[in-house]
């Protein structure tokens, strides 16, 4: 069994509550926090290798230093709940048991960063979760860990929570801040980045859940017995969600480094797909990473086993490999079609794009209504071509990520199972039968 | 002051200068083409991502090229900066794609378009667009709206460039329309139809890079090739009263604020756009309301530019007359 | 502006309006506007009339565009009329894998209407929406702010017809006592 830093006491009848929570260690770490010095907190998070666990993997510790620290300007720790990656529930799991853990993270981060109030970003969708962090943020503020003259060190912190309505977007951290200040979740145009130019112009730290809650165990434990979890510069653990075709779908907590194998196939983890169908394609880290097929997913190019890491899993480059991502973890068994899942992801960020900037706004309808038109059996060889050249056109060419996580499935999609998109255009009747159930495996000859 | 090259030319700018900016004053092909920048406007710039540019060397201190193209209208220009634009074919092939995607939901109806001639994106199709659209679905429609009774909003036209909600914001005391929706779905409305009720909102036209804001009081008056441009001004007490009279014989068919040679409006004063108010603009359509000063020149690569005023002869003397006043703007 | 004297919100609603302007710094109450919006919808009827917005524009002392601006901007905002029960079925990547598809078509049949429509006695309005992060306990619809997961056919008939007959009641999202 992997060590679990997060999640051992989730199981726990009331962890979601103040005292069940206090019975096992908790806030003993913030108590811990304050009588540290705050730069040795930071210089303890940096040491432990932690990386943003919301999926651009950056490293935490690092951005904490860029904060920038004016004389007489408030700054603020944000913390981003907007979780909306198809395929990544992690935070949202996290958030309805461990309540506290979040409460917590964000005292103890606040008080290292020196944020005299800091707010928890929740996406409009989850307010049930509002309700139980709500409730464990008037437990923490009358047991006086919020609020004036925390646990008496004298130390004002106030925590708040802020809803969103109905944005992806929003999770990227300059639109949450536009967001989080009444407006249009619009990405800003960087720099000035949020370390300097945050929320109302104030220096400004956004930080995943998952992130803020990895706070906890490293300043409990220290950064460097954080760092000696997990493999090469992957440190620590990481929440998985799986979903899709397994037996056993939900988040799992790893060790970064665990085979990909394993933990498809283990009964610690998935315990296989579903049905015992074959595996037929896994998209490793949330929607936006790049679809590997069976083979490359469960070892890389060069033969070697592929692991739970950032490394490993982006062994290869975008040719072979894919990111960890968020660690929404998609599997598609053998009769899952490829192109009608990669409609389901086009669609989203054609449904997502904020409309912004011109490469986002107008290619990712233009992706969805190819594939559409594919699917609906009128596609072309051509269209499929067209289909990869307005995906390069798009990635990096834009403002903020969404544009980049819209054409990545896209070109993997293509560069993995172009055979599959080309059976849609050459058998569009059989295709069009059954869109749900399709055979890449069984393609008949005499069709093609 | 920091030194930059941008497809091999170096040049010296002061402090927090973009590149894009670095680039005009450079002059010539090296500068990007911009559609939602506009230099006149805070906080302009960086939607549309036609002014991308390649950064090969990112500074002395730093010689790490960048990984992506950088929109040049926002990126900061630091000493020892290596920009690549025209001389990029990469980047090039990248702005082409740009100009695609703007192009692909735009109706292209510029026969009937009152800013054929006076388009950015006409150009811009013209110098990075293919020949044929390969767009095959059916693009996206809005109705037209008038903002009170001067100015008509064609969305089906707008590239969302943002430039009229700055003006609204910066140059009008209140914003009563803006950005609704999202997406590819997304539009300038007042969303409950309400006039635009302020003296200077007629500088949403004139920062219009499209024509999805045009003057109601010029509408289907004439192609504005055929009209002779003129400057001209007038003792206004609400704005600096210097305007562009577009003119077919002795009738003022339109009047704009003055433009400088990348379609901005000129500075009336050091550091004062100027912005003229609307009654100059809609008002004032009467030679005897205005003293001319004499025919524009119109330094833009666009239709009026070349060569194409109503008759050869009155072109001769506009363009002794032009020299005249290069001439003496140069002693 | 006028405001029509029907649209108030609740002296609890704007006890509660003041208390969410204070998590903000002086000068910055147009961060509320989303909590406010959400407020406004429960309060009057499940969406956003433009005179509702208007009053939201004045209670924070912001102009009414800004409001339509990102009223317009979020889905969960509905600017037109919606049924008693909303019904959000989640349709992206992982949720599809799991037979998304045919929970919307079985509804669209049960409740003979389209994705987007009403019923015609008001009770239902179906929508499909993206993700909402519950993919490991796909297929799944969220009614008010009530997430009903790993669905199957039998249990959506079971959870329609609770709610129409009404021994569950729909609690919309944000109702007031709980911001």
């Amino acid at each position: 069994m992997g060590r679990k830093l997060l999640t051992q006491h989730i199981n726990v009848p009331g962890i979601r509550n103040l005292e069940t929570y206090r019975q096992h260690g908790g806030y003993d770490t913030l108590r811990k926090a304050f009588g540290m010095k705050q730069e040795d907190i930071v210089e303890e998070v940096k040491k432990s290798g932690l990386r943003g666990r919301g999926g651009a993997g950056f490293p935490t510790g690092l951005k904490w230093s860029f904060l920038a620290k004016p004389e007489g300007v408030a700054r603020y720790l944000v913390c981003n709940a907007d979780e909306s990656e198809p395929g990544t529930f992690k935070d949202r799991y996290m958030m309805e048991h461990l309540p506290h853990l979040l409460i917590e993270g964000m005292a103890i981060g606040s008080f290292a960063l020196g944020c005299r109030t800091s707010y928890i970003y929740i996406r409009g969708e989850l307010m049930y979760v509002y309700h139980i962090l709500q409730k464990a943020i008037d437990e923490a503020y009358a047991a006086g860990f919020l609020g004036k003259n925390v646990m008496g060190t004298g130390w004002d912190f106030d925590l708040f929570l802020q809803c969103g309505g109905g944005a992806y977007i929003c999770g990227e951290e300059t639109a949450l801040i536009e967001s989080l200040e009444g407006k249009r979740g619009n990405p800003r145009i960087k720099p000035p980045f949020p370390a300097i130019k945050g929320v109302w112009d104030c220096p400004t730290v956004v930080n995943n859940v998952e992130s803020i809650m990895a706070v906890v165990p490293i300043v409990r434990d220290g950064g460097d017995a954080y760092a000696q979890i997990g493999i090469g510069k992957s440190t620590g653990t990481k929440l998985i969600s799986a979903c899709g075709h397994l037996k056993k779908p939900g988040v799992y907590e790893i060790e970064l480094g665990v085979p990909v194998e394993e933990f498809i196939y283990s009964d610690e983890y998935c315990g296989g797909i579903r049905n015992d169908k074959k595996l037929k394609a896994v998209v490793a880290g949330g929607s936006s990473v790049p679809v590997l097929p069976a083979e490359l997913i469960l070892k890389t190019a060069n033969g070697e086993p592929r692991l739970m890491s950032y490394e490993s899993l982006a062994d290869g480059g975008f040719a072979t490999g894919t990111m960890l991502g968020s660690g929404g973890f998609i599997v598609m068994d053998e009769d899952t079609s490829i192109v009608k899942n990669l409609w389901t992801f086009t669609r989203f960020y054609h449904h997502e794009s904020c409309g912004q900037c011109s490469p986002c706004r107008e290619g990712t309808g233009w992706m969805e209504k190819l594939l559409h038109k594919i699917l609906d059996g009128h596609g072309t060889l051509a269209d499929v071509d067209l289909l990869w050249e307005i995906q390069s056109k798009i990635e990096g060419k834009t403002i903020c990520p969404l544009g980049d996580a819209a054409a990545w499935p896209v070109a993997s999609a293509i560069r993995h199972f172009r055979s599959e998109f080309e059976e849609y255009v050459r058998n569009p009747s059989a295709i069009r039968k059954d869109h749900h159930y399709y055979r890449v495996n069984n393609l008949n000859p005499e069709l093609v | 002051m920091p030194k930059v090259t941008i497809d091999g030319h170096t040049i010296e700018v002061p402090d927090g200068t973009t590149i894009l900016q670095a680039a005009r004053m450079i002059g010539g092909d090296v500068t990007p083409p911009a559609m939602c920048y506009y230099s006149k406007l805070k906080t302009s710039g960086g939607y549309c991502r036609t002014c991308i540019v390649k950064v090969t060397k990112g500074s002395e201190k730093d010689p790490r090229p960048m990984p992506k193209p950088v929109a040049s209208c926002r990126t900061t220009v630091m000493d020892g900066m290596e920009v690549q634009n025209k001389t990029a074919p990469d980047l090039i092939d990248a702005r082409n794609g740009v100009v695609e995607f703007l192009l692909i939901n735009h109706p292209l109806d510029c026969p009937i378009c009152d800013q054929a001639g006076e388009c950015h994106l006409q150009d811009l199709s013209y110098e990075n667009g293919l020949s044929k659209s390969r767009y095959e679905f059916k693009r996206r429609e809005f109705e037209k709206i008038d903002i009170g009774d001067k100015i008509k909003l064609h969305m089906t036209r707008c590239i969302l460039c943002y430039r009229c909600v700055k003006v609204a914001e910066q140059v009008c005391d209140t914003r009563v329309h803006g950005v609704m929706n999202r997406g590819d779905v997304a539009e300038i409305s007042t969303y409950i139809e309400k006039a635009i009720d302020n003296d200077f909102s007629g500088n949403m036209i004139d920062v219009c890079p499209v024509g999805a804001l045009t003057d109601r009081t010029f509408r289907f008056k004439s192609r504005v090739w055929f009209t002779k441009p003129m400057d001209a001004h007038r003792d206004c007490s609400k704005c600096c009263g210097k305007a562009v009279l577009y003119m077919s014989g002795n009738e003022v068919l339109r009047v704009s604020a003055r433009k400088d040679m990348w379609g901005e409006v000129e500075d009336a004063a050091e550091g004062k756009p100027g912005w003229i108010c609307n009654e100059c603009r809609f008002e004032k359509k009467e030679v005897k309301d205005w003293t001319i000063e004499g025919p524009r020149a119109i330094d833009r690569h666009s239709v009026i530019a070349q060569n194409k005023y109503l008759d050869k002869k009155n072109l001769k003397i506009d363009v002794s007359n032009q020299k005249q006043i290069q001439e003496k703007a140069h002693n | 502006m006028s405001v029509n004297k029907e649209i108030k919100f609740s002296d609890e609603a704007l006890a509660l309006i003041e208390r969410m302007k204070q998590r903000y710094p002086a000068g910055k109450q147009k961060s509320a506007l989303l909590p406010v919006l959400h407020l406004a919808q429960a309060e009057f009827g499940g969406w956003l009339s433009s005179p509702v917005m208007d009053y939201v524009a004045s209670i924070l002392s912001i102009q009414p565009v800004e409001v339509y601006e990102v009223a317009s901007f979020y889905t969960m905002f509905n600017l037109k009329p919606v049924g008693k029960c909303v019904v959000e079925v989640c349709r992206t990547g992982p949720c599809w894998l799991m037979g998304a598809e045919d929970v919307v078509k079985y509804i669209e049949k049960k409740l003979n209407i389209r994705e987007g429509e009403t019923t015609a006695d008001g009770m239902f309005t179906l929508k499909t929406v993206e993700c909402l992060a519950s993919c490991g306990t796909a297929p799944m619809m969220q009614i008010g702010e009530k997430y009903h997961e790993h669905l199957t056919l039998s249990k959506v008939d079971e959870i329609l017809d609770n709610y129409r007959s009404n021994t569950v009641d729909p609690i919309s999202h944000w109702s007031k006592d709980k911001i």
